[in-house]
């Protein structure tokens, strides 16, 4: 059961969203240069999922705010490399480079800031106008 | 006070009707990136009529029935997608910002209507 809600909590969370997406690309990135011994120890891209939050108590009047419903693991295989003098290399001499496809992440991390940006909008023009609100009549 | 109910009441009811628009395009640009949700709006003008414009048939015999307005307020529609994309999102960003912007500024017309309205009822209290 959750309370109904006001556009502070429409776009706010939508704004949590968009930073969870942030932190998965950074992490992302920052783990693009990492290698390991196997392909299962092999890092993996991690991408969040979003769904959208219907409040109960305003069921069909078009309210709706975002939820981060789980995060998975891309299922890109990671990339075999031939470095046998690596202290990670397994027997054959290989060592498993991170599934991480920079462009995409990029693509990822500007998509999430340009709708974070929206939600800041949406944010200030609804803070604007309950303020000219407060001051009617005066 | 009834009168002055009436007096401001298409502003006010105006004014309620477009915050919940907002509220709706709000949800639609929240959700700009959620699978599979479909954008809503709200058809103003005939929400606008549902709350104010028609208002009730009037009773002038015992026995007629009062007829209340009966349609339904808060009828949200799905708005048909230009190029629906291909994870089910109907949410097209410019028409959002569009439909928010022009809200935005009816919004604001509503309230200098307002504003006025009640300025106007201060001068003929003081009948300066």
């Amino acid at each position: 059961m959750m309370k109904a809600l006001s556009i502070f909590d429409i776009s706010g969370r939508a704004m949590s969203a968009q930073q969870v997406r942030l932190n998965a690309v950074a992490s992302n990135l920052a783990n693009a240069q990492t290698v390991a011994g196997s392909p299962e120890e092999a890092y993996k891209s991690m991408r969040p999922i979003f769904k959208a939050n219907f409040p109960s108590q305003q069921m069909g009047q078009g309210v709706a705010t975002v939820d981060t419903d789980g995060i998975y693991r891309t299922t890109l295989p990671p990339e075999k490399k031939y470095s046998p003098q690596h202290p990670k290399a397994d027997e054959q001499g290989y060592i498993y480079a991170a599934a991480v496809d920079p462009q995409e992440e990029m693509i990822d991390m500007l998509e999430a800031s340009r709708q974070y940006q929206n939600n800041i909008e949406v944010l200030s023009t609804a803070k604007s106008l309950i303020l000219k609100t407060l001051n009617v009549g005066k | 006070m009834n009168a002055l109910d009436q007096y401001l009441k298409p502003q006010a009811e105006a004014l309620s009707l477009r915050n919940k628009r907002m509220e709706i395009l709000g949800s639609n640009i929240a959700n700009a990136g959620t699978p599979n949700y479909k954008a809503r709006d709200i058809d103003f003008a005939s929400e606008y009529k549902s709350v104010v414009g028609q208002g009730n048939l009037s009773t002038t015999n015992t026995k007629h029935i009062s007829m209340l307005n009966t349609s339904p307020p808060g009828q949200t529609r799905y708005r048909v997608p230009i190029s629906p994309s291909l994870d089910g999102n109907t949410v097209e960003l410019h028409v959002e910002q569009l439909q928010f912007a022009q809200n935005t500024t009816a919004y604001e017309a509503d309230l200098q209507f307002l504003s006025e309205r009640i300025r106007s009822l201060r001068s003929a209290l003081r009948g300066e």
